[in-house]
């Protein structure tokens, strides 16, 4: 009986803890996001974010079940133009995405394995990754030298900091209104990068439409095939609609 | 004329007399459809059976065509789906029919369950029919349980962490029967299996089965209808209810336009909105199972929420276990809960009217209580609700006995 009461409050406990992580996901939540505003619909964005994805994030990040020729195809590019610009790991078109590192080094370097990209976009969704990608500040206490404001201790360095440049986190003062802690503020940059802040944003919206892109490649097709069954459906309705008041215009 | 005496001295009846001679076709589409009589005043809430069986194809093809690919297994799983939502032929459209028909068989079969309980369809004769049903609808959750795990996304491997779980807190068996079910002391590739062969076989064989028996012993006694009069008080000199029409072609030309618009609203989903802003697929099942990351705040799918709800509003977790149990199960007993000596909501009193419209929003409102967290003013008003949830049917002997009744009429009401 014992075994069984200590269950029950280990049960409990769990359930406690579920809820506080849950009251701490409402207030993760209550950091604000930028929406990304991206458009899946631009393919000239999203070419521009397959550069950006290969050139700044396949070193490390595998899209495991992207392949290069459905990239292709969607993107309305050249298998040509892909394996010359695009594939710098893989032998054929019909490969998938993977990460230069690898993955025991991986381990070794940054204490994980990056996670796979491939549905990135679906799981913690665009506007969250906009922000992410633009929320690395200087934090000297860091083994990479960077923190992140929306995904606290991340171990992936800022590897956009020579587009961006680097910045820093400004706090306000702390006060009672606040319980003692320091408020964030706003970023203050430190050094200038290879981008001007608005070709910056541009440059991380493209590569996440990008994400959005890969974690549904089928998304486009999707919403066109869509249109054309509920027309048929419109119309079979009308049919339908039509065949039982025939059958049931005697019935009073 | 030449032609038809000619005709007249051939055997007669043909094909067709052969199969009819060995087996009953004629009769049983007699018997089912073009001689079964139901009332002609259906509403609104009398396509939701129709549509039911409908979900219950789409679930079935869908389903074959998806086994076709999936691979049941730890390692391969949530990878097979990706595949199939990648790379296979329309793989992505069997995949989010069979998604979002999970959701939509729910939506349905409450919506078929809140009819019973507005026209007292499960009142005498038609109590097993009821008791059928609710065994549809435990075989039901069942089986979106089982499937929820196979795509063994994090939030599938979480979930059903959390639900199986729940077995443990059974006195003296529960550890056992936690690890009975698992198949292994954790959630692994094995309960996976299980579940798969649970999820294709088992449960699907239960589910049509009892779906038969179901219609069975519904047209064995007749359908009710929005006004809770037996129809078959009142047949015609051909020996067929006055108030009745044929299910064919009557009900059946009426239920295939219900069926299209059904679909229009499904496939408006399928195609533009198939995880529903994360309700019918959730976010954190596109992250694969990880043991070791919970996801930050763990939900089963919004048709087990009012259910859950009832679980998380006690503070003690065997005693919210057993009041989640009486809350699926409670149902059943309606038959006998309820004395009313009418049926339908129609010649009801005020009483039974407010205990039903109370019900209705508890049920809402725990499903929506159920997807927030466990904290602070959600559990009170989950209390209260649970409270209500249950208030309904454990006082219903009560109410339902001193509610003032209106006079029912001899036949239907009918505008045409």
């Amino acid at each position: 009986m014992v075994d069984a009461y200590s269950r029950v409050v280990a049960i409990v406990a769990a359930i406690l803890l579920l809820a506080a992580g849950a009251a701490g996901a409402q207030q993760l939540e209550e950091v604000e996001l930028v929406p990304a505003k991206n458009d899946p619909g631009n393919v000239a964005s999203l070419q521009r974010g397959a550069r950006n994805f290969m050139n700044y994030c396949s070193g490390c990040h595998s899209a495991k079940y992207v392949r290069y020729n459905v990239i292709a195809r969607d993107l309305m590019l050249q298998e040509q133009q892909v394996i010359e610009n695009l594939m710098f790991n893989a032998e054929k078109t019909f490969e998938t995405i993977e990460a230069s590192m690898p993955s025991d080094a991986a381990e070794r370097w940054f204490g994980r394995q990056p996670p796979d990209l491939s549905l990135i976009a679906r799981s913690r969704g665009t506007d969250y990754i906009y922000n992410f990608l633009r929320g690395f500040y200087l934090d000297p206490e860091s083994p990479t030298g960077v923190d992140n404001r929306f995904l606290p201790n991340t171990a992936m360095p800022n590897v956009l900091w020579r587009l961006q440049g680097y910045q820093k986190a400004v706090y306000e003062p702390a006060d009672a209104a606040s319980g003692g802690v320091p408020k964030f503020s706003h970023f203050e940059s430190v050094t200038t990068g290879a981008l001007s802040a608005e070709d910056f944003d541009a440059f991380v919206r493209d590569t996440v439409n990008f994400l959005e892109y890969i974690s549904e490649p089928v998304r486009a097709t999707r919403r066109v095939l869509g249109v054309w069954v509920l027309i048929f459906l419109g119309f079979f309705f009308i049919v339908a609609k039509m065949l039982k008041n025939q059958i049931w215009k005697d019935v009073s | 004329m030449a032609r038809i005496e000619s005709e007249i001295g051939k055997p007669q009846g043909g094909f067709s007399k052969w199969i009819n001679d060995r087996f009953p076709l004629l009769d049983t589409i007699r018997y089912h459809a073009t001689e079964y009589y139901a009332s002609k005043n259906f509403n609104f809430w009398y396509v939701f059976g129709v549509l039911a069986l409908t979900v219950l194809v789409i679930q079935l093809v869908t389903g074959i065509f998806l086994t076709m690919n999936y691979k049941p297994s730890a390692e391969d799983a949530f990878a097979s789906i990706e595949y199939i939502m990648r790379d296979v032929d329309f793989g992505w459209l069997i995949r989010y029919m069979h998604s979002t028909g999970a959701s939509f068989f729910f939506i349905v079969v409450y919506l078929h369950m809140f009819r019973a309980m507005l026209y007292g369809s499960y009142k005498s004769p038609r109590e097993l029919i009821w008791i059928i049903g609710m065994l549809i609808f435990f075989v039901l959750m069942a089986e979106a349980f089982a499937g929820y795990l196979l795509p063994w996304g994090n939030m599938s491997y979480w979930g059903a962490q959390v639900i199986i779980s729940l077995f443990g807190a059974i006195p003296f068996v529960g550890d056992a029967l936690v690890e009975f079910i698992k198949g292994d002391y954790s959630i692994s590739d094995i309960t996976l299996n299980r579940f798969f062969a649970l999820h294709v076989v088992a449960l699907p064989l239960a589910l049509i089965g009892l779906v038969f028996v179901h219609i069975v012993a519904l047209h064995h006694v007749g359908s009710n209808n929005p006004d809770g009069i037996e129809i078959k008080e009142h047949k015609g000199p051909d020996g067929a209810p006055l108030d009745g029409v044929a299910f064919h072609p009557y009900h059946t030309s009426k239920d295939l336009v219900a069926i299209i618009v059904f679909l229009m609203v499904f496939f408006f989903v399928v195609f533009f909105a198939p995880t529903m802003g994360g309700y019918f697929l959730e976010h954190a099942n596109f992250d694969p199972a990880n043991t070791k990351a919970t996801p930050e705040h763990i939900a089963p799918v919004w048709y087990f929420t009012p259910y859950y709800a009832i679980l998380r509003a006690v503070p003690n977790k065997l005693w919210g276990a057993i009041l989640m149990a009486s809350a699926v199960l409670l149902p059943m007993f309606l038959p006998w809960l309820d004395r009313s000596r009418v049926k339908s909501i129609r010649y009801r009193g005020w009483i039974y009217r407010i205990a039903l419209g109370l019900f209705a929003v508890s049920f809402l409102a725990l499903g929506w209580l159920g997807l927030q967290p466990a904290t602070g003013v959600y559990v009170t008003f989950a209390r209260v609700f649970s409270i209500l949830y249950f208030a309904f049917f454990l006082l219903m002997p009560y109410y339902t006995t001193i509610d003032k009744t209106k006079p029912v009429p001899e036949r239907v009401v009918y505008h045409g």
